[in-house]
């Protein structure tokens, strides 16, 4: 794996509608936040990584120049990163690199979004080709629609009991999301108002969905060494895995998802887990949908395949069950999509390091973080713990 | 005053982006949509694997060879899953209500995205009880042929 890394500061704006703010002037908010959280100055940081949404989304190209003062990149090395929903766990990669390889000992990665000033759904479809697969798109719910529908075909899951089981984790992300002050969604819901919301895409329902969100995450990234010196309680990174499929939807099978699944067990061999329900304290997961969320869990190997929805209802995935599962609400209630993927690690980076506030798994010791990205074709996971 | 604290909210201006493309598709797909105006569909099949991929890949995603030889595909299949759509977003091609489909055309190893149609969508419920995963499709041509994926007009289905 290289030289250690450790996550010494996060920084994450408020998300939402933040039309209150340009956009370098959003991304400060967060750079400026996760310095602070480190105890650096900008003159520290030696390179930095930004990535986004396919640059559509907001109607400025390449926005690692108009960025270029909020990001501290002026007479620094800069990259910029992007593989659509899983960005945010590329550019904590791609600086995770930087720093084992020795050529750097501090650097910077932000991710951000900033989805309210352009049509989420119409740049999304630009990731598909004009040919084959975008005449049919119905933007991302219908990806994860045919997902889950495959899903529980393929294992045979009665459409009553995975329902069932998508409302309860729509009624327990909204419930932890009144305990994160950065969520963009703060609602309190019951079973009845999540089982029976508007339809999307069947089964999909709105409450079922993430919503669309402003914002900005930043986080910094040290050697051991540097890390040392400055003092902070570091989260160590301990394993990551990142994996893609081929392009074309229909040519791999994404009941059992393979990224998903080789991804994670990359990270956990680096990082000496076997027993991920068991030995995991807490994983932050990009679930955009909930029926998503719940074949995470099984490509993660936190319960057998087709056994989500039992374990779901049993409370395994609960604040207070055997590995709490995003409770910080989670990308289904905030979702700035460049920034939603490293919003996972600054979630896991406070778990570990005990700054969770309201939403602190009590001694949450090591914590996953993943991200997915494209028409179901890229996850990644990064494991940080606070042991190195 | 430079330090007087704004009363207004700050606006936002409208913008748009528009850029028209002349995209080359290549030899591949140029000979798959000339098939199709004869109602013929074509994949192509790997030397090494065998896999028989549509759409027709001009190389194997897994072996990275050459896919050298053409294979004419059934026209009837079998749904690995689909989605009723009743969502419209800006630039989408089709209007809801729609449902989109997987299809496992028959002699191919992987699946093709187009749409089911021929009956009434408006009702969800009725949709329901007759589309289901590992139910059997047919190709429906269209009659205009323009040499894209709609000369494939839809997929009907077959009763069990």
């Amino acid at each position: 794996m290289g030289r250690a890394v450790a996550v010494i500061g996060t920084g994450q704006t408020r998300h939402g509608r933040r039309n209150d703010v340009s956009y370098p002037d959003l991304v400060r908010e967060a750079v400026r936040m996760a310095l602070e959280d480190a105890g650096i100055t900008p003159k520290d940081i030696e390179g930095v990584v930004s990535g986004t949404m396919p640059s559509m989304m907001e109607g400025i190209s390449d926005t690692h120049l108009y960025f270029a003062e909020a990001l501290c990149e002026v007479g620094k090395p800069v990259l910029k990163v992007e593989s659509c929903g899983s960005t945010g766990q590329s550019i904590a990669h791609c600086g995770f690199y930087w720093v084992a390889s020795g050529m750097a000992d501090l650097v910077l990665v932000v991710g951000m979004e900033k989805m309210f000033e352009g049509d989420g759904q119409a740049t999304m479809s630009t990731v598909a080709d004009p040919w084959f697969l975008k005449p049919f798109s119905a933007g991302a719910p219908g990806v994860f629609t045919m997902q889950a529908m495959e899903w529980m075909h393929r294992f045979n899951i009665p459409e009553d009991k995975a329902h069932e089981a998508a409302a309860f984790i729509s009624v327990t992300h909204h419930d932890s999301a009144l305990d994160n002050p950065y969520a963009h969604i703060k609602i309190k819901i019951g079973m009845d108002e999540a089982k029976n919301a508007p339809i999307i895409t069947y089964p999909v329902r709105l409450l079922d969905v993430c919503p669309t969100s402003d914002g900005a995450c930043a986080v910094i990234l040290a050697s051991e060494e540097m890390a040392k010196k400055i003092g902070r309680k570091p989260a160590w990174i301990r394993g990551l895995g990142f994996r893609g499929e081929e392009f074309f939807y229909g040519e791999s099978n994404k009941s059992i998802w393979p990224s998903a699944t080789e991804a994670a067990k990359h990270a956990y061999e680096q990082a000496g887990i076997r027993d991920p329900l068991k030995e995991l304290d807490v994983a932050e997961i990009y679930n955009p949908f909930t029926y998503q969320e719940m074949i995470f869990y099984e490509c993660f190997g936190f319960c057998p395949r087709g056994k989500a929805p039992d374990y779901v209802l049993e409370g395994k995935f609960n604040r207070t069950g055997e590995l709490p599962c995003d409770p910080s609400g989670g990308v289904l209630c905030t979702n700035p999509i460049g920034a939603s993927g490293l919003i996972r690690l600054a979630e896991a980076t406070l778990q570990v390091t005990g700054k969770a506030g309201a939403r602190q798994i009590e001694g949450a010791e090591l914590a996953l973080s993943h991200a997915m990205g494209g028409i179901d074709q890229f996850n990644g996971v990064t494991i940080v713990g606070a042991k190195l | 005053m430079a330090d007087e604290k704004p009363k207004e909210k700050p606006r936002e201006m409208k913008a748009q982006v528009t850029v028209p493309y002349e995209m080359a598709m290549g030899r591949n797909w140029h000979r798959f949509f000339e098939n199709l105006k004869e109602e013929r569909i074509m994949g192509t099949k790997c030397g090494k694997c065998s896999r028989v991929f549509i759409p027709p890949r001009s190389f194997c995603p897994r072996c990275f060879e050459d896919n050298e030889e053409w294979v004419e595909i059934g026209q009837e299949g079998t749904i690995e899953t689909w989605c009723y759509s009743n969502l419209m977003f800006y630039g989408q091609t089709l209007k809801p209500p729609f449902i989109a489909v997987q299809v496992h055309l028959d002699g191919t190893d992987v699946g093709l995205q187009h749409r089911i149609a021929g009956f009434d969508l408006s009702d969800f419920e009725k949709v329901r009880e007759l589309v289901k995963s590992g139910g059997r499709v047919r190709v429906v041509w269209n009659k205009e042929k323009k040499g894209n994926i709609f000369d494939i007009d839809y997929f009907e289905l077959i009763p069990e």
